[in-house]
């Protein structure tokens, strides 16, 4: 039976492991904001330089 | 195909507005100059990906006014916006009301592409903030704000800068929520084998399991659950029992219990209960503090004032400081439509000043020079200079509007349902324990700590206590799904109670925008433009109508402005007597079709044309009021007589119908219903009805624009959402019948877990059950209930 104590005290580790993360990120400002991230890895790292007016002219009878 | 036939149709590239007047540029149609400018900059700079990731993003810009950004600069001023500063690097937040949409968090994340000077810039789009680090060596705070203002997102800077408390304390609480929540879980899992019975042969483990419980609960009750604790002894020093008080005792006796059980090895304790009963608790205080930040209203009364003010300096220029270092003697300079700091001396001429915020009373008062002016009045016409009379401070400005003008006076007629409830509970509870007790002592000695211990343990109203958070919560949800946005939970409580409803007419029940304005009469450029300035001090809705349908405005210096109520406006401008008003006011004495409202324009005493403005009433008003039937008690409205006729039609024959209403004759009129035994609700647009909006039991502003607020008002209501008004005052009604039934569900379980523990026979299994089923049945029922009322009430009405 004593297995039963080991796998419980690495089991309340691990637990206590993850409360200790999920603290950490709370503190850290993670969930403060959780809608601005999802959007902002969506953008092009680089804004868009050589989109001139020719060029996007050009593209759009194509379409 | 004539240019005018797209024209007609045409919204703008940049806001999405209807354009009256097109300003084109690389083809496309802008609605004004402001809009076409942001499109310059951002075209300029390459940054017109802006209008690829969503369509007309922007919002209307007016062109950007010398209202600079400059006292910024001050490093007095800088300092308490800045949130770190360095010769070399500097970091500072700005609120930015007009953030919204994807397009607004790409463009100020990119703003360091429209200048080299900032460095990196972050939005949070929750709480419409965004984070700009920028080289103070190659751009001022100043600049950076005026940076976003040039782009359409003006920042806005008062004093709340300065608190940044406030999502520090929501924090912590989600860290308690977290920590029941873990110990909870665990403390469960380690007394399964309790519940089902097994393990009785090795009681090593089980001596082993019951001491980490013990371990995991600690920090609940020594950090999850201080608040209650410290709520418990506040309550007590102010001998007022709460709901906070069973509360805490319910928590300690089951720690305690708990504790002792398991150090005498008496039985398992009740820490399952207990981590329970402190996780649902904080799962209802979290509901609610996320209830009231979602509807936390947008406009603070403290960002009315101004940050920084002019005031001439010994070498006689006029220079920007913060308001909290006048002291006595400074002189100050205040401009149209801007607040007064402090209490002062007028210096020069005479000026009018508007105390509706602090007072209620729309009529501005007129001050002489030399005489005093007071903290939180708003200058109307020409700049003036102040002579300070008081240092002030933050807390005395905000006394200001917590003073009892703006006070509910008769706000200790509505006590809490939810302390009542407590109270009777608590004292309940006690006569419940000592009765046992007696009984115990008398039969079986030796248990009677058990048993008392037992009673207090369940009847702790955790179910109570969930109650109201989660039943008010879900209304004020509700309703502000359907925009109506109510000031905190006390104002469901009254407005359940609301038996007489006042209507004004302007704004409220007729539109408050976009009317059909026609100009009749030949007025040149010129004297528009000074008429547009000269009704821009006005807030009589008319004169708004008129203000908003001319589109220049000129600046030239105003003498003598008055405002008369019920007439019109009057002021000098360049050596000529301007009047704007009604007929009998500037004399005009032709016949003229009754539907529509009109103002007149005299220049010296010449008509030289009117503005004709038919407002529209509001779609389905009228079946709304046929709802309200006999609790629709009045129309009130500033306007004259000859409004009546249109409105009879909409209006019971029981309604009275008042015109010609100063802001004070409302106020009076609501005083004397409420001296009649009613409960007032008082519906309007809150510019010329501050003091009834306030004298009300529950004042709804009505706007179409959310972004106002009045402080007087209790609520804010979207002006398309008014034909629901009825059915909202009747979920109301519903949500205290709901919030009854939730206690009585409450009660219930209580007796049922009381008879338990009276009897001594509340052992930890039937504990474990019974507790957390009558909290989640409290918790679903109420949020069910209020959802399936709303449902119904608002079935089929548009």
């Amino acid at each position: 039976m004593s297995i039963i104590a080991l796998l419980i005290s690495i089991s309340l580790t691990i637990a206590v492991i993850f409360l200790g993360v999920f603290l950490w990120s709370m503190k850290s400002g993670q969930y403060d904001d959780t809608y601005t991230p999802s959007v902002r890895m969506l953008f092009d790292s680089e804004v868009k330089r050589g989109v001139d007016k020719e060029t996007s002219a050009k593209q759009e009878p194509k379409k | 195909m004539t240019r005018t036939d797209v024209v007609a149709e045409t919204t703008c590239f940049h806001c999405g507005a209807a354009c009256e007047e097109i300003h084109w540029r690389d083809d496309k149609p802008f609605c004004c100059k402001g809009c076409e400018t942001v499109y310059e900059i951002l075209d300029s700079n390459n940054l017109c990906e802006y209008y690829d990731l969503n369509s007309t993003p922007g919002t209307k810009t007016p062109a950007i006014t010398d209202t600079s950004y400059g006292y910024l600069d001050e490093p007095e001023i800088s300092a308490k916006v800045l949130t770190f500063n360095s010769p070399s690097f500097a970091s500072a937040d700005f609120f930015i009301p007009s953030v919204h949409c994807v397009s607004c968090i790409w463009l100020l994340e990119n703003l360091s592409k429209l200048n080299r000077g900032v460095v990196d810039s972050k939005v949070n789009f929750a709480k419409k903030t965004v984070h700009v680090d920028f080289n103070p060596a190659v751009i001022s705070l100043g600049t950076v704000a005026g940076l976003l203002a040039s782009v359409g997102y003006a920042p806005r800077i008062t004093l709340e800068q300065e608190k940044k408390v406030k999502p520090r304390t929501d924090r912590s609480l989600v860290l308690k929520l977290a920590i029941a929540g873990f110990a909870f879980g665990n403390v469960m899992l380690f007394s399964f084998p309790e519940y089902l019975g097994i393990d009785q042969a090795d009681h090593t483990l089980t001596r082993i399991f019951a001491w980490l419980n013990v371990a995991l609960s600690v920090p609940v009750l020594f950090y999850s659950g201080i608040d209650y604790l410290r709520a418990a002894v506040r309550s007590f020093q102010q001998k007022q029992i709460n709901i906070d008080v069973p509360i805490a005792a319910g928590l300690l006796a089951l720690f305690f219990r708990s504790a002792y059980d398991i150090a005498t090895a008496t039985g398992p304790g009740y820490l399952d209960s207990f981590t329970g009963l402190v996780f649902f608790l904080l799962i209802g205080r979290w509901f609610q503090s996320k209830t009231y930040e979602s509807l936390a209203f947008d406009r603070d009364y403290t960002s009315y004032f101004p940050l920084a003010v002019h005031r001439l300096d010994s070498d006689g220029e006029w220079k920007p400081v913060v308001i909290y270092h006048l002291v006595k003697g400074d002189t100050i300079r205040i401009r149209n439509l801007e607040l007064v700091p402090t209490d002062s001396i007028l210096l020069d001429g005479s000026a009018y000043i508007d105390y509706s915020f602090v007072t209620g009373e729309a009529k501005p008062v007129k001050a002489k020079s030399g005489d005093k002016v007071f903290a939180g009045g708003r200058l109307i016409g020409t700049a003036v200079s102040l002579g300070v009379e008081k240092s002030t401070s933050q807390s005395q400005l905000t006394s200001l509007w917590n003073s009892d003008a703006f006070k509910k006076v008769n706000e200790s007629k509505y006590k809490k349902i939810i302390d009542r409830a407590a109270r009777n509970f608590t004292w309940v509870v006690l006569g419940i324990a000592a009765v046992t007790a007696v009984y115990w002592y008398v039969t079986e000695p030796a248990s009677m700590w058990l048993v008392i211990t037992s009673v207090l343990m369940v009847a702790c109203p955790c179910a109570l206590a969930l109650a109201a958070p989660f039943t008010m919560g879900s209304v004020l949800r509700e309703l502000g799904k359907r925009q109506l946005y109510l000031k905190n939970a006390d104002v469901v409580e009254r407005m359940g109670t609301i038996d007489a409803v006042v209507f004004d007419k302007t704004g409220t029940v007729t539109h408050g925008q976009d009317p059909d304005v026609d100009l009749i009469g030949e007025l040149d450029e010129a004297e528009l433009a000074k008429i547009k300035l000269l009704t821009g001090f006005s807030t009589h809705p008319l004169s708004r109508f008129v203000h908003d349908y001319i589109r220049k405005a000129a600046s030239v210096p105003v003498d003598d402005f008055r405002e008369l109520p019920g007439k019109g406006i009057q002021a000098h401008l360049q050596g000529k007597v301007y009047k704007i008003g009604s007929a009998a006011f500037t004399g005009f004495h032709e016949k003229l079709d009754q539907s529509a409202s009109y103002v007149f324009v005299s220049i010296d005493d010449e008509i030289k044309g009117y503005f004709m403005i038919r407002t529209m009433v509001r779609r389905n008003i009228s079946a709304m009021i046929q709802r309200l039937g006999n609790k629709c008690k009045a129309l009130l409205s500033g306007d004259h007589e000859t409004e009546k006729q249109p409105m009879s039609h909409i209006f019971n024959e029981s309604t009275t119908l008042l015109f010609n209403q100063s802001p004070h004759d409302k106020l009076a009129y609501i005083h004397e219903l409420q001296a009649k035994g009613n409960t007032v609700m008082m519906v309007g647009d809150g510019l010329n009805d501050a003091g009834a909006l306030k004298q009300a039991d529950v004042g709804i502003a009505v706007t179409d624009d959310t972004g106002v607020f009045t402080p007087a008002c209790d609520g804010i209501l979207h002006g398309s959402e008014i034909s629901k008004l009825d059915k909202m005052l009747e979920l109301t009604r519903a949500s205290a019948t709901i919030l009854k039934s939730g206690f009585a569900i409450s009660f219930f379980y209580n007796a049922i877990a009381l008879s338990f523990a009276v009897s001594g026979h509340l052992t930890p299994l039937v504990a474990a059950i019974l507790m957390p089923i009558s909290s989640i049945s409290v918790v679903s029922f109420s949020t069910l209930a209020v959802k399936l009322v709303a449902k119904r009430k608002f079935k089929n009405i548009t």
